[in-house]
Formats: structure tokens, sequence, C-alpha cells
């Protein structure tokens, strides 16, 4: 039986803003609103603005919540203070990725874990299976009550500046504070998905209309447009940014995934640990790299990947790339391939050439 | 956004037809739904094709999707302008973003093909 895809506190307002829906994650989300080129260019000149709610919240609260959290994920969360941030694979006993996500210290002995939509029920019953029953640690999914949206681009400081009684500018990369945005309350983060500067905004369900409406109408001035998960999509691609189901999943583990810098091998005891070890003594047999096309054709994920003209790996990603104005793929192959190496990639039965090149495809350049 | 005197298929592609050959394209509607062409795969000049199969393979940001040949005969042109801006798609669908040229081999295909009006009508009916 299909199960009915759930809706986003902002539903309606995306289908009165003329919004193309899509089911993903088990919800219906907006694919775009015009054109996911416009978006995307939006989001890299100037702002976008996205409703990202889909995404699930889990609050893990108590006197042992650190040390669950931090047996649960690969990154060392022990040094993290309150109103930080950080990036983590979360791993099973094998070392595949269960999901990757943020987690942000609300203060001591209280965290929220931000993850993917798919996998926000797989993970929380995981998470509460580690917790087990009357140790010192509440687990609480708050996914329904949280609007979570995403201000992006090179304006999104100024965008959110009229809107709030902080200096937005002074919150530090995967930093967040409390405070009220458009009179809501709501966490402001400086984190994101698009390779670009910007803020992560949480706030209640009740509240997320308003703190969009005020973004949108701040942003008139700015070139702020709405966007969809499909300038999301295109805008974390060219950024390299792995995306759940795509560079990551169960069978794949974060050092081959090129997420080696989230795992801290030094930091105790987690999940998956024993595994990952292992892989780093005897070294990788697949990685991912970066593919540019050097042969007309559009790279999709699942296409095979050609050493000498026999399948050696995957694409995991792939698409025109509107910044770059390229056709570009993320792709699985063996460890010996190094950039500048010639592959092909089968496109429809025909034999593309492509060129191994460093990721990530896309940095910003950051102000002085 | 449905030009009169142009013939239409039931997969959205246009045809106009000036004597012995007929010019091709896909609809404003298909150019839409499709969202930015980003790739467009040709048929080779010279090759032959049959009415309603597959074309060539027009890519948007998201996906790829066939088009089809409305009526049968020798391709005797094809847009050269497009591989390098596939975006004339959805700029101009109906002008500069022609596809293809076909000379036709069986007239009386023409028959099976609907009128803008006729077309109208199967989009209102689908709900588009």
């Amino acid at each position: 039986m299909e199960e009915e895809l759930k809706k986003t506190p902002l539903y309606d307002l995306h289908v009165s803003l003329g919004a193309q829906m899509i089911p993903f994650g088990g919800w219906t989300m907006p694919a775009r609103y015009r054109d996911i080129l416009e978006e995307h260019r939006a989001v890299r000149d100037r702002a976008g603005l996205f409703d990202v709610s889909h995404m699930g919240e889990i609050m893990v609260r108590g006197i042992s919540a650190e040390g669950l959290v931090q047996g649960l994920l690969t990154n060392d969360i022990s040094g993290l203070e309150d109103g930080q941030a950080i990036y983590s694979p979360m791993c099973a006993g094998d070392g595949g990725i269960l999901d990757d996500l943020l987690v942000y210290r609300l203060g001591q002995g209280r965290y929220m874990l931000v993850v993917n939509a798919a996998n926000t029920g797989r993970d929380l019953a995981w998470i509460r299976e580690r917790a087990g029953a009357g140790k010192g640690v509440e687990v609480e999914d708050v996914s329904d009550e949280t609007v979570l949206l995403a201000l992006q681009g090179p304006r999104a400081v100024e965008v959110i500046r009229p809107l709030v009684r902080f200096d937005p500018g002074k919150i530090d990369f995967y930093r967040f504070v409390w405070g009220l945005v458009a009179g809501a309350r709501c966490i402001v983060s400086r984190t994101g998905y698009t390779g670009e500067d910007g803020f992560e905004i949480y706030t209640a369900a009740g509240d997320g209309e308003r703190v969009w409406q005020a973004l949108m109408e701040s942003g008139k001035n700015h070139g702020l447009l709405p966007a969809g998960l499909g300038a999301r999509d295109t805008l974390r691609f060219e950024a390299s940014l792995p995306l759940y189901g795509h560079e990551l999943n169960e069978g794949t583990t974060p050092l081959e995934a090129g997420l080696g810098r989230f795992v801290r091998l030094d930091k105790g005891s987690f999940t998956g640990r024993e595994a990952l070890e292992e892989q780093r003594r005897r070294g990788l047999s697949r990685r991912l790299v970066g593919l540019s096309m050097t042969d007309r054709g559009v790279p999709r994920a699942g296409y095979p990947v050609l050493l000498g003209g026999k399948p050696a790996g995957t694409v995991t990603s792939g698409g025109y790339a509107p910044t770059l104005k390229a056709y570009l793929a993320m792709a699985y192959v063996p460890s010996a391939v190094k950039p500048g190496d010639r592959v092909e990639v089968l496109i429809r039965g025909k034999k593309c050439r492509a060129e191994v090149v460093p990721l990530p495809f896309y940095k910003r350049r950051k102000e002085a | 956004m449905i030009p009169d005197g142009l013939l239409y298929s039931t997969n959205h592609e246009w045809l106009k037809v000036n004597g012995k050959t007929g010019r091709m394209g896909i609809t404003h509607y298909a150019q839409e739904a499709l969202g930015s062409v980003v790739y467009i795969e040709l048929p080779e000049a010279g090759s032959r094709v049959t009415a309603g199969e597959s074309l060539g393979v027009v890519e948007s940001v998201k996906a790829a999707s066939d088009y089809y040949a409305p009526v049968s005969g020798k391709v005797s042109a094809v847009n050269g302008e497009l591989p390098d801006s596939p975006g004339l798609i959805n700029e101009d669908p109906y002008g500069r973003g022609w596809i293809a040229e076909i000379d036709l081999e069986d007239p009386a295909e023409l028959d099976g093909l609907l009128s803008a009006q006729g077309y109208r009508e199967m989009l209102q009916k689908e709900g588009k």
C-alpha cells in the first residue's frame, strides 16, 4: 500500500506560488517554482529561499546525551560548544553509512540531530535502540512541529538583517543563535547545502509561513527567489556535497565517500569504528571522484563508468552544472584512478569520454 | 501557445508541412513540462525514421526524455544550432528551437496528426 505523502506547513503557499510539487523522501515538496536554472543562478548570484521542512529533527536530551551521540557518530562532538553545529556520518557496525546529519549543541546534554527525510524513521529507531530505556537520555522526534527554511546566497545576510535584532553577519560558519526573526522564535544557523553563504532557520510549524513571508518581502530588494529541490540538487551537486541515496548508502563507508575528515578514529569508541579502522589500514578499493565529460552527453546516476572499455564503476549523481557550464558527474571508481585519468561513461549504450577531475567542482570565493 | 496551421502529435511534437517536407519540434507545453533543456541528441541527417519511433533524446536539468518522429521519412536536415544552444527549445519552441526536417514518405500519415484545435482539446481533456 502506498503511504500518503506528508505536507510541510507551507504546502498551500507553495501551490499558490505555482510550484511543481514532487514526491521526495515521503513528502510532497516543491521541485521548482518557475525554472531550475533561474533559481540556481539566484542562489549563486543573490539569494534563494527553500522550504526544507521535510528534513527530520530529533532531540536527544539528558545526562547521557553526549555519550549516546558520541557513540552514534563518526565525528567528535566532545569539543562542541553551546551554539555550535557539526556535520557527521552515522554508521552501522560494518562502517556502512546509515545517514549523514548535522548535530546542534543546544546546551549541556541537549542536542538536535537534523537527518534526511527518508531516513528519519529508521534513524529514530536506531538511536532509540542504542539509548535503551531509563538510561538518562530521552529521544524525541520533533520533525512535525518544526519548519526548516534555508536562506542561501551571497545576499542572505542582508536579506535577514532587517528582520532580526542581532548582527547576522557575526554568526560564524557552523554556529547558530536563538533569536526572533520577524517576531518568531527561531534557531538561525550559518549552515547550508548549496555551497553558498547563508542560513538555515528552524522555527515552530505555526510560525513558518510568517518567517517565509517576511524573508520574501525583505528579499525583494535583493533579487531573492523561492527555490525548489531541483535547484537545491544542482547547487549541492556543483559544490560536491554528498546526497544520501546517491553518494551515500549502507553499502558505502565515509572513507570511500571522501568524508574521512569527519571520521575521528582517535576519539574513542563509536559504532563502526573497528570496521573503519580496518578499512583505513588496508586501504580503499574504491572511492568517489569527479568526472567531466569531454564528449557530448549527460551522465546520470546509475550509468556505468568504463575503464579500458570495461565496467569499473558507477555514476552516483550527474548532470549539467549551470554555474560551471559543464556536464559533470560524481562516481565511484577503483581507488587507483586519479585526477587527469581518462574514463568513459556509458550513456544509453554509447561510450562517451570523460576526464577525472578533483572535487569539489565548485567552491565559492570567500571575501577577505 | 498552440499556433494554428501546424499539426500536432499526441506525444507533444509539432509538424509544419511545406510541400513534401515537414519541419518538427516539441510543443510549448512539452518544453514547459520538461523545464530548462540542457542537452539534445539529434537524429542523423540522412537516416530513415518511422512515425511514432524515437527520433532522439532531449535532456532537461532533471531528466532525459525521448521525442518521437511525427511522420515517417528521411531526415533531410537537423537544427545545427541546438547542440550549443539547447535552451532555444525553451525560448522559441516553434521557431529557432526546431529540431529536424523530414522528407514525407507517406502524406496520408498527416491525417493521423491533430490540428491545433484538436491538440488544444487533448490538453484540456488531460487537465493540462
